[in-house]
């Protein structure tokens, strides 16, 4: 009986896979391509933990589906907390692995912009193709021109509030300016139904509400040079010392402990009238209209209605959160992330997640203003103006890195805060100014 | 013959039997400086990999200007100057202190009565002492989470059982105010560090000879006489170690104010870790978060000396 010996048996072996291929390794050379096996692309896409849980569903379920069966891919979908996303993204960056996609909130991807891929080509197309993208999706999604991403929607607040309460206290629709508003918030306080809103360490409800406060009274971080800091102005130790009055006369106290949840929690269980938040607290109530209800025992959803924050000297603002699609560097599929990124923001397949959220956010070009969407549920409608009615962190400059910087570091918000806990307005104020003199002049 | 014979039978027992055949390894460790090499090689790459490493890395990238994705160029000492002269870095430093000392006086007490309790015999001590450790096993941001809805401003069950109780008549802003945030998180941290000197106080305890006791008591000495004179000397040593161990850990405590109250509100109850998070993880500055994380070193390394000087002295009495 013949030996067989190693170098024969990896000769056979050589042979055997050769011979196996269609037209062997000479047919797979020639058609430039891949042999069929190894062509299944992954994608991993990480987002954030959907305040619609059935976005999520749908983004898990059937798009995972209809994405293996339209580009081949093997989609995963990654959820986390928002709050954790900038931790994943720096430790995906520092590693040089992670996911392929990360979709971020706010101005976050300036933080980012050098470990971006160019997506300027995915973005001008899905800008043409979709009536070109709001101004605030742009500024945040652009570096000097260039797209370092690609915008997916535009969230914001409104305030949220009680209708038959503000009636109650004397307000047959929400107040539009702010002393209007402290009339109304203390007799409503006075009945245990105070306002509330976060002056806490957390990422979406305290920027999205103190930020527009500011702005409303005439304030603001820096001149449009981006450089020179003018917080410390008249307007804004004007604003400091009302909202120190506002809190008090007003506001649920609790709240320079809450975090982006708390409020949601507190509106739903009756312990509050209105607060500044997406539509999350809402679409619960209609999720569930027979586990919220008003003390008549009616369905909560009936008696909530949103509107935009009140207006002072300055104007009426509020803070859109842009959502934006990055492809990193690091990644080995980075036309396939870009392909992707194209497939899910056309109109077809993005549609389908934007009806999901049912106006929890806008869509990031104009088009989706139009969307059938809105007709569904007026109580929704206000939501679509959002990205046209707000401005950005580090007005009036851009919301460039420094802005995020502010922004998570939370100077302007504990400006608030400092103030509400007994500091002299015009030390707070102050001290705001100093940290954004080292951040913006650095 | 038969004499002749037995003197033959015994030199053949008492034949030499060669060792059994040596491997290489084996002959390699019989010296006693490569054995010992050996031994300590597994812990050497383990400190050099998960200790040395990020402490040089550390420092490396406390004197560049690195942020996330953009590589540093050496800037000196512009890091530390720079938070050196940082209003929040100032309240952190605070913080720390406040939060370590008072929180060791009161786990170092509180873990001490413990551990005298469960020294004694009482019937279902086994259970009691495996029960004890509960907090100290719970990951900390899961337990975290728990006390976070038992201080919610809004859903408190501490505020409502007091409430109910007639102790308190308005609710209590554990973790809105900036006083009490602060309490919070160190009622947190003595609740879950109290285990672990209790248990460990327990096992110094437990080496102590009963008979000096028995001496001390013979000789008139009353309980507190004998803890005093007895318990306490031949205990220090361990607590020292102990609170040493539990100081390097509170000062660099982080998941359980980063879950708490994310270090506000305005910063109450900032700390050395959760400022360096914020800045290096959240702004994305990686040389100033490191430059965060390195002061604590100093400081550190002052407590340590000074606890170790003083455990040698205490051990040389």
């Amino acid at each position: 009986m013949a030996e067989i010996r190693r170098r024969k048996t990896l000769q056979l072996s050589a042979a055997s896979a050769l011979a196996a291929g269609a037209g062997g390794l000479a047919g797979i050379l020639g058609s430039g391509r891949a042999p069929a096996y190894g062509q299944t692309q992954t994608m991993h896409w990480l987002r954030w933990a959907d305040f619609v849980p059935a976005s999520d569903q749908l983004l898990k379920g059937v798009i995972v589906k209809e994405c293996e069966k339209a580009l081949g891919m093997k989609l995963t979908v990654e959820t986390i907390n928002a709050n954790d996303i900038q931790a994943r993204i720096t430790a995906a960056i520092q590693s040089g692995s992670g996911p392929d996609i990360f979709m971020t909130l706010n101005n976050w991807p300036q933080l980012y912009a050098d470990s971006c891929v160019d997506v300027s080509d995915v973005a001008e197309d899905l800008g043409k193709a979709q009536g070109g993208f709001y101004d605030i999706c742009k500024v945040v999604g652009t570096v000097g021109g260039k797209w370092i991403g690609v915008p997916w929607c535009a969230g914001g607040g409104l305030v949220a509030y009680r209708k038959s309460w503000l009636a109650e206290a004397g307000a047959t629709e929400f107040p539009k300016t702010w002393d209007e508003y402290r009339t109304v918030g203390k007799n409503l306080k006075a009945v245990g139904r105070p306002y509330g809103q976060t002056a806490g360490h957390t990422f979406g409800d305290a920027p999205g509400w103190w930020y527009p406060y500011l702005w409303s009274w005439g304030g603001k971080e820096v001149e449009a040079d981006g450089k020179t800091v003018v917080l410390n102005t008249k307007e804004t130790v004007e604003s400091v010392k009302f909202a120190v009055a506002l809190w008090k006369e007003t506001m649920d106290e609790g709240g320079l402990a809450w975090d982006d949840t708390s409020n949601n929690r507190a509106f739903l269980s009756g312990s509050i009238s209105a607060t500044n938040n997406g539509a999350s607290i809402y679409l619960e109530a209609k999720k569930k209209p027979d586990s919220y209800l008003t003390e008549k025992g009616t369905p909560m959803k009936d008696d909530i209605l949103h509107a935009g924050i009140p207006g002072g000297a300055g104007g009426q603002f509020n803070l859109p959160g842009p959502f934006t699609n990055l492809v990193m560097k690091y990644s080995k599929n980075q036309d396939a992330a870009k392909k992707f990124i194209r497939w899910m923001s056309s109109k077809e397949v993005f549609e389908q997640w934007f009806v999901s959220q049912q106006g929890y956010t806008c869509g990031p070009t104009k088009v989706w203003e139009e969307h059938p969407v809105w007709n569904i549920d007026p109580i929704l409608a206000p939501f679509k103006k959002i990205p046209v009615t707000g401005r950005l962190t580090g007005y009036a400059g851009a919301p460039t890195q420094k802005a995020a910087e502010v922004q998570t570091k939370y100077i302007i918000v504990d400006m608030y805060a400092k103030a509400i806990q007994g500091m002299a307005p015009e030390e707070s104020v102050k001290a705001a100014h100093g940290e954004l003199v080292k951040i913006y002049g650095a | 013959m038969a004499t002749v014979g037995s003197v033959a039978s015994v030199a053949f027992k008492q034949q030499y039997i060669p060792a059994a055949k040596r491997g290489p390894i084996t002959r390699l460790l019989e010296d006693e400086r490569r054995l010992a090499f050996c031994l300590m090689l597994p812990t050497v790459v383990l400190l050099g990999l998960f200790i040395a490493y990020p402490f040089f890395n550390g420092i490396l990238l406390a004197v560049t200007d690195t942020r996330v994705g953009v590589p540093g160029h050496f800037v000196g000492m512009d890091n530390f100057v720079k938070i050196w002269n940082d209003d929040i870095f100032h309240v952190a430093v605070w913080n720390t202190c406040l939060y370590t000392f008072v929180t060791t006086v009161f786990k170092l007490a509180l873990g001490l009565s413990l551990a005298l309790l469960l020294n004694r015999h009482f019937r279902g001590k086994a259970f009691i002492r495996a029960f004890i450790l509960l907090p100290f096993i719970i990951p900390t941001v899961l337990s975290t989470f728990a006390w976070k809805w038992m201080f919610d401003p809004t859903f408190s069950v501490l505020n409502w059982m007091l409430f109910h109780a007639g102790i308190i008549h308005t609710r209590i802003n554990w973790l809105g105010d900036p006083v009490m945030a602060m309490v919070s998180v160190i009622i947190v941290n003595v609740w879950r560090g109290v285990p672990f000197y209790a248990i460990s106080l327990l096992a110094g305890l437990q080496t102590i000879s009963p008979e000096l006791h028995e001496a001390a008591a013979i000789d008139g000495a009353r309980a507190w006489a004998r803890f005093r004179h007895v318990t306490w000397p031949l205990l220090l040593p361990v607590t020292l170690v102990i609170v040493l161990f539990s100081v390097i850990q509170t000062f660099a405590d982080f998941q359980l104010v980063y879950v708490l109250t994310g270090g506000g509100p305005a910063n109450a109850t900032q700390l050395f870790a959760t400022y360096a998070y914020q800045l290096g993880i959240g702004t994305g500055l990686l040389s100033q978060g490191a430059a965060i994380s390195l002061a604590i070193f100093p400081i550190l390394l002052l407590v340590v000396i000074v606890q170790l000087v003083y455990i040698r002295r205490t051990e040389t009495l």
